[in-house]
């Protein structure tokens, strides 16, 4: 009871591994890319949440193990995770409204020029 | 220094709402409904940044998410119809399959965590008190100023790859 109460980092880290067990589930499992491209997003959040959780575990560390109050280099790391979804989301929505324009259908099935 | 009041609850709480959010993306028909409780997930995430002392993170992922990339998402979901898509079959043929690798995954994950829980102290995050903005600030342009401006560069093509993309004739 006490270490539910007791919130830590591994609370924080089994929640961002569920968030990124969801967004596994979305990309493997949905037809619909818009979902798809969603699912990533869910993905890369989990990620950025296990950087912020893990930075303020840092920053309860002692100094001469690199800790201390100014170890934020998982929150910065975080803000260039969050660059790189906002990149990720200009280009895949590009693709998809020339894939849309294309097929006129948003299913990944229908995306099959390069299969064998 | 008083310890924070009701963490537990606020960590589950928000908790709850990331995971429901989160289940409602993958699961809804319509794709507004989805990008409707992605941003509900979002922004109880920055909520977690905020318990996590991470103010910046919290606003940048209020602004940026839920403000820019879920608008593009809305934007181009208005652009494309989505009514011959919600009659179609949602999930695809693989799908026990996907499940089943994502249950490894999990399963996977479980291990990892009950193994190296040790590695984490137990009990109350201490909270410290800092200039948080400011020290992001002079990390992002001291220390990391390269890869800062390698994301600036990286910003610059992704704008044009978008614009090459979406563009009728090239």
């Amino acid at each position: 009871m006490d270490s539910m109460l007791q919130i830590s980092t591994l609370h924080y880290l089994v929640l961002a591994a569920a968030l990124f067990i969801l967004g596994v589930i979305g990309v493997l499992t949905r037809r619909n890319v818009i979902i798809v491209l969603m699912s990533i997003e869910l993905i890369l959040n989990a990620v950025n949440l296990n950087l912020v959780a893990l930075s303020r575990y840092w920053q309860g560390r002692p100094l001469q193990l690199g800790g201390g109050p100014m170890a934020l280099h998982g929150q910065v790391f975080a803000i260039f995770v969050i660059t790189d979804a906002a990149a990720e989301a200009a280009i895949g929505l590009g693709i998809l409204i020339a894939f849309f324009r294309n097929k006129e259908t948003v299913n990944v099935d229908e995306v099959n020029l390069l299969k064998w | 220094m008083n310890p924070p009041v009701a963490t537990a609850f606020f960590f589950y709480f928000l908790s709850a709402t990331v995971i429901i959010g989160g289940v409602l993306v993958i699961t809804r028909k319509n794709t507004v409904h989805s990008a409707m409780a992605l941003i509900t997930a979002l922004l109880a995430q920055s909520g977690l940044y905020l318990m996590l002392y991470a103010p910046f993170v919290a606003g940048v992922q209020i602004i940026l998410y839920a403000g820019g990339i879920m608008v593009l998402f809305l934007f181009v979901i208005m652009l494309i119809s989505i009514e011959r898509t919600m009659k179609e079959r949602q999930f695809n043929k693989q799908w026990l399959v996907g499940i089943a690798a994502a249950a490894a995954l999990g399963a996977l994950f479980i291990a990892v965590y009950t193994k190296g829980r040790n590695l984490f102290p137990n009990g109350r995050l201490q909270p410290t008190e800092t200039q948080n903005t400011q020290a992001i600030g002079s990390l992002l342009y001291g220390q990391y100023m390269f890869a800062f401006e390698i994301a600036s560069l990286l910003l610059l093509v992704a704008i044009i790859g978008a614009v090459v993309m979406a563009k009728k004739r090239i």
